[in-house]
């Protein structure tokens, strides 16, 4: 897609390929992971702890569930500009209606994932660019959480807030939570034969049609999974802010795409890795949380080191030998 | 009358100017008449700014999927205040100023196609990540910028002729250019081939990496001038002046007709989106609804005029 890179492959050698590319693109964002927790060391050493990661890790859950929301967009060739904002709305609800009226905000939520269906079969049955639609809905999730949440304010429900303030012993729970919902939609995307049919709808969606499959009903699919992560993505942000405010989430939109990138995905082509998505993730999360701070980069600055960390984590998977073959 | 529909439909841009004459319709049957040509002056005005940028995001994202430049908040804001700096206030260095703030623009598209070429990244992410580099410089360069621009600057921005702002004209012909550009040049050409099919084009002999380079240096160009004119416009430059400009430039290139997926590209249609998007607002601020329900309309607006103007035909 992006530059035009001519590998020729002999067909036996193809299959191997096929599997070293699929390692490869797992390994490198766990790389750069990698990378990032040898300078936080470096920097701190004491932020290796159990209380450490704790602390680091807690907003890379919410990040992490948004990535994955993401992702599933990304997989049938669509993009999501609106998940920032919706999960903005998912806190409010979460902080108001489901704290005070718990029928009412369970209602809402899942009112909102079927907002989400309803999007996947719009977009598919008109032929919409997602761009678009999902920009307009950035519009109606954020106009909603205002008119929800004038003010910065509210309260999250008890049980939400013991939740994500779980302290398992030996592992952090960030860190349990993040490979939980890596494996479980590894195992759901990419292990099983739905799953299969799901990336194929942005692998080939001619075939798949051609095979018999509705690609109305994997798009709604997986625009209903993105509305459930989002959802998720949400309530785990104000577990762990306890408060909520109309523009929390405004960020996530663009963390959610970087992640997914980072994690290996691509925009086109069902080409995607949900374990990659969740590294990518925490990447995030860690060089843009506690990295920066612990390297003492002046606040004017702190943005900009985020773009250079993520040119330089990009740039590692380029030096590591990323030669996939596109188109 | 179904062939004059069916002309219509062949058109998707026409419906961006029926939706910018409806909502300016429904504004001025609010107010019964009153200030109807000042609306149409003030979204004027307004348009433009999104027209610059939206030419600009219009050839990037013709370049095919994926194609689109996120830096060009980032660039904006710094662009303003690069011009208010060398202008500093004095009439005669207004073109230096301009042309100060385009140059700006243009480093940024040139590191921009830098980071897409030797890190072979989708450009979302090369653009976006160049954008948190360009908001941190701006935020140190601009700290506690002041300066008004130049009057005479200032009074050419707002001048207009028969409640037409010149700038508007200005513009207007900077689209006409645009259009000749996009249909009758070589690079033009290269841009839609390019975006139709990458491969195909790049076996044709088509400079492709040139093409592209050329392509987002122009976009980030244009992107500087609009900078300019803003911090001229709202007297003075500021960090997040250009921040709207973020989704209205994606929202005026695909309302106005051209194609997400690449190779398709409309210039008319950039007007009638900006006209639309700057309208809407005006007549939700004229119906004097609250912050949450002008987004709420905005956005079910936005989605219902892309839905009834339907996508690309479903290849059978």
């Amino acid at each position: 897609m992006t530059s035009i890179s001519l590998t020729r492959t002999s067909a036996p050698s193809a299959f191997a390929a096929l599997r070293s590319r699929q390692a490869l693109r797992t390994a490198l964002p766990a790389l750069s992971l990698a990378l990032i927790l040898i300078a936080i060391a470096w920097f701190n050493p004491r932020a290796i702890s159990y209380f450490g990661f704790n602390l680091m890790l807690n907003l890379a859950i919410p990040i992490a569930l948004a990535t994955i929301a993401q992702m599933f967009v990304i997989t049938v060739n669509d993009l999501d500009l609106s998940i920032g904002t919706f999960v903005g709305f998912v806190g409010c609800v979460t902080a108001t209606w489901l704290r005070d009226a718990p029928a009412l905000g369970i209602t809402v939520l899942l009112g909102s994932v079927a907002v989400y269906a309803v999007l996947g079969a719009l977009i598919h049955i008109r032929n919409l660019p997602s761009i678009v639609v999902t920009l307009g809905m950035g519009f109606v999730w954020q106009g909603l959480a205002i008119l929800l949440l004038p003010k910065p304010g509210g309260k999250a429900p008890d049980w939400l807030l013991s939740f994500m303030q779980l302290k398992p012993p030996l592992i952090p729970f960030p860190i349990i939570a993040a490979v939980a919902i890596g494996l479980i939609v590894h195992f759901g995307l990419m292990r099983t034969s739905f799953g299969a049919i799901l990336r194929g709808a942005g692998g080939n969606p001619l075939a798949i049609r051609r095979a018999g499959w509705s690609l109305l009903k994997t798009k709604i699919v997986m625009f209903t999974l993105a509305g459930i992560f989002g959802v998720l993505s949400g309530m785990a942000l104000i577990g762990i802010t306890t408060s909520a405010d109309a523009n929390i989430g405004n960020g996530y939109t663009l963390l959610s795409i970087a992640g997914v990138i980072l994690g290996g995905g691509e925009f086109v082509g069902g080409r995607v890795s949900p374990l990659g998505a969740v590294i990518g993730a925490l990447t995030l999360a860690l060089a843009a949380n506690s990295l920066l701070s612990f390297m003492h980069i002046p606040p004017d600055w702190q943005v900009g080191a985020n773009g250079a960390i993520l040119i330089i984590v990009l740039a590692a998977r380029v030096v590591l030998g990323r030669r996939e073959s596109r188109q | 009358m179904t062939a004059a529909l069916a002309k219509i439909g062949a058109k998707p841009w026409i419906w961006s100017f029926v939706g910018a004459l409806v909502v300016w319709l429904a504004a001025i049957a609010f107010t019964r008449g009153y200030g109807a040509s000042g609306m149409v002056t003030a979204a004027l005005s307004l348009a433009v700014f999104s027209v610059i940028v939206g030419v600009g995001q219009m050839f990037v994202i013709t370049l095919g999927p994926g194609n689109v430049d996120l830096s060009l908040p980032a660039n904006i804001g710094l662009a303003s205040a690069v011009a208010m700096k060398v202008m500093d206030g004095s009439d005669s260095m207004v073109a230096v100023g301009i042309l100060a703030a385009v140059a700006s623009g243009l480093a940024i598209g040139i590191c921009n196609y830098l980071l897409i070429w030797a890190l072979r990244i989708p450009p979302i992410i090369a653009t976006l990540s160049m954008s948190f580099i360009i908001q941190s410089v701006d935020i140190s360069y601009g700290r506690g910028l002041q300066i008004k621009p130049p009057p005479e600057f200032a009074d050419f921005i707002t001048l207009q002729i028969f409640g037409v702002p010149i700038l508007a004209i200005a513009t207007a012909l900077l689209t006409i250019v645009a259009a000749i550009v996009l249909h009758r040049t070589i690079y033009g050409r290269s841009v839609l081939a390019i975006g139709q099919n990458i491969r195909a084009a790049w076996l044709a002999g088509i400079p492709v990496g040139r093409i592209r380079f050329a392509t987002y240096a122009l976009c980030a160009a244009l992107g500087g001038l609009n900078g300019a004119l803003l911090a001229g416009y709202f007297r003075g430059a500021s960090v997040d002046i250009g921040n709207e400009y973020l989704l209205t430039s994606i929202a005026v290139v695909v309302i106005g007709g051209t194609s997400v997926a690449g190779g398709k590209a409309n210039v008319p249609g950039l007007w009638g989106a900006a006209l639309f998007l700057v309208l809407l607002l005006t007549m939700l601020n004229t119906f004097g609804v609250s912050a949450g329900v002008r987004l709420v309309t905005t956005g079910l607006i936005i989605i219902a005029v892309i839905t009834i103007a339907g996508g690309e035909k479903v290849q059978k």
